[in-house]
């Protein structure tokens, strides 16, 4: 089912991932953040925009205990841990973030 | 091999992989099962012989074909704690190759090495 | 007359069938994973150039470009050309055998 954000239309897969993560928009991001009734603060952002520049380099969605690590190595052990993140996001640091950061649904996310 | 995975068995895993990438699917498949099954935390080794070993080719860039260029997945590999990737030297040898050419640390073996990764391996995969 | 491979020398015989049965009048243009044919220093890079002698071969840019090659690894007199010379050369050329 499409998004419409700012009279644009983004077409998703079925479980609600960008389809084209080329498209991605930050106003997308608040859309589909505020469908799951969260309000993206900076700790969000930081975790979203971390998951599109990994995506980036690596071409991969990471699943949650590869993304937990990796945010650890980059922002610290604060925030490298799995309450930090599953607070951020509720459905999954994983799931969630990744659809927030117009990525495909996590690889090896079952 | 479910209820073992379950139960916390560990296996040696290998994943054999003997085609060249982007012309066929086989190298992109095989690493998003290398991916998935990840998850089971097994001991798990790559093996790349054959045309295999161009997957690991430094700086391919796949703008000009229009399709995923998944070969920077190798280096996410090691997140996944998967880090024993294995290369065939004759094959590297006699296509031009050389270990400076290729994206990721790996270990170079011979015939004799690589039968024995085979042969010592539990569960095989093939690509 | 244009001949086309598409398949690597490595692992399949096209190249070889094509290289065996083509006349002087042709030129190859290798596509895909037969660009790995056009590579230095490889098992069948002597082949490739005593084939040289009577035919012309091309190799398309883009497909080296994804697999992390470029001219420089690449058996000597061998042309890199683009989509747009892919095009000139099946014009130029009567017809097309593509060995798949």
């Amino acid at each position: 089912m499409p998004i419409e954000v700012n009279g644009k239309s983004f077409e998703t897969d079925e479980e609600g991932y960008l389809a084209d993560l080329s498209l991605w928009e930050k106003d997308l991001a608040t859309a589909m953040a505020k469908e799951d009734d969260i309000e993206l603060g900076d700790d969000h952002w930081e975790i979203i925009n971390f998951l599109r520049e990994y995506y980036e380099e690596y071409q991969i969605a990471p699943a949650v205990r590869v993304l937990t690590k990796a945010v650890g190595k980059k922002l610290g052990k604060d925030k490298g841990n799995s309450k930090y993140l599953y607070e951020l996001f509720p459905y999954g640091p994983g799931k969630q973030a990744c659809k927030f950061a117009g990525l495909p649904k996590p690889t090896g996310c079952v | 091999m479910e209820d073992e995975l379950e139960s916390g068995v560990v296996k040696k895993f290998l994943y054999v992989n003997r085609r060249a990438p982007h012309g066929t699917v086989y190298a992109h498949e095989a690493l998003e099962v290398v991916l998935i099954g990840a998850a089971f935390e097994q001991d798990v080794s790559l093996a790349f012989i054959d045309d295999g070993v161009f997957q690991l080719k430094k700086e391919q860039d796949t703008s000009e074909i229009y399709t995923k260029n998944f070969s920077k997945i190798y280096a996410a590999l090691e997140m996944y704690d998967v880090e024993k990737l294995y290369v065939d030297k004759d094959s590297l040898e006699s296509r031009g190759l050389t270990e400076n050419d290729l994206s990721v640390d790996v270990k170079v073996i011979d015939s004799k090495e690589m039968t024995k990764l085979i042969v010592d391996s539990e569960v095989i995969f093939n690509f | 007359m244009l001949h086309t491979v598409n398949k690597s020398p490595f692992e399949k015989n096209s190249l070889d069938t094509c290289l065996r049965l083509i006349d002087d009048s042709s030129s190859v243009l290798l596509i895909e994973d037969a660009v790995y044919g056009a590579l230095e220093n490889t098992s069948i890079s002597d082949k490739i150039k005593k084939a040289q002698q009577a035919t012309k071969f091309y190799v398309l840019g883009p497909d080296l470009k994804a697999r992390g090659l470029d001219k420089s690894s690449l058996i000597s007199n061998i042309e890199v050309i683009d989509y747009k010379g892919f095009v000139t050369l099946t014009v130029e050329n009567d017809k097309i055998q593509n060995w798949l």
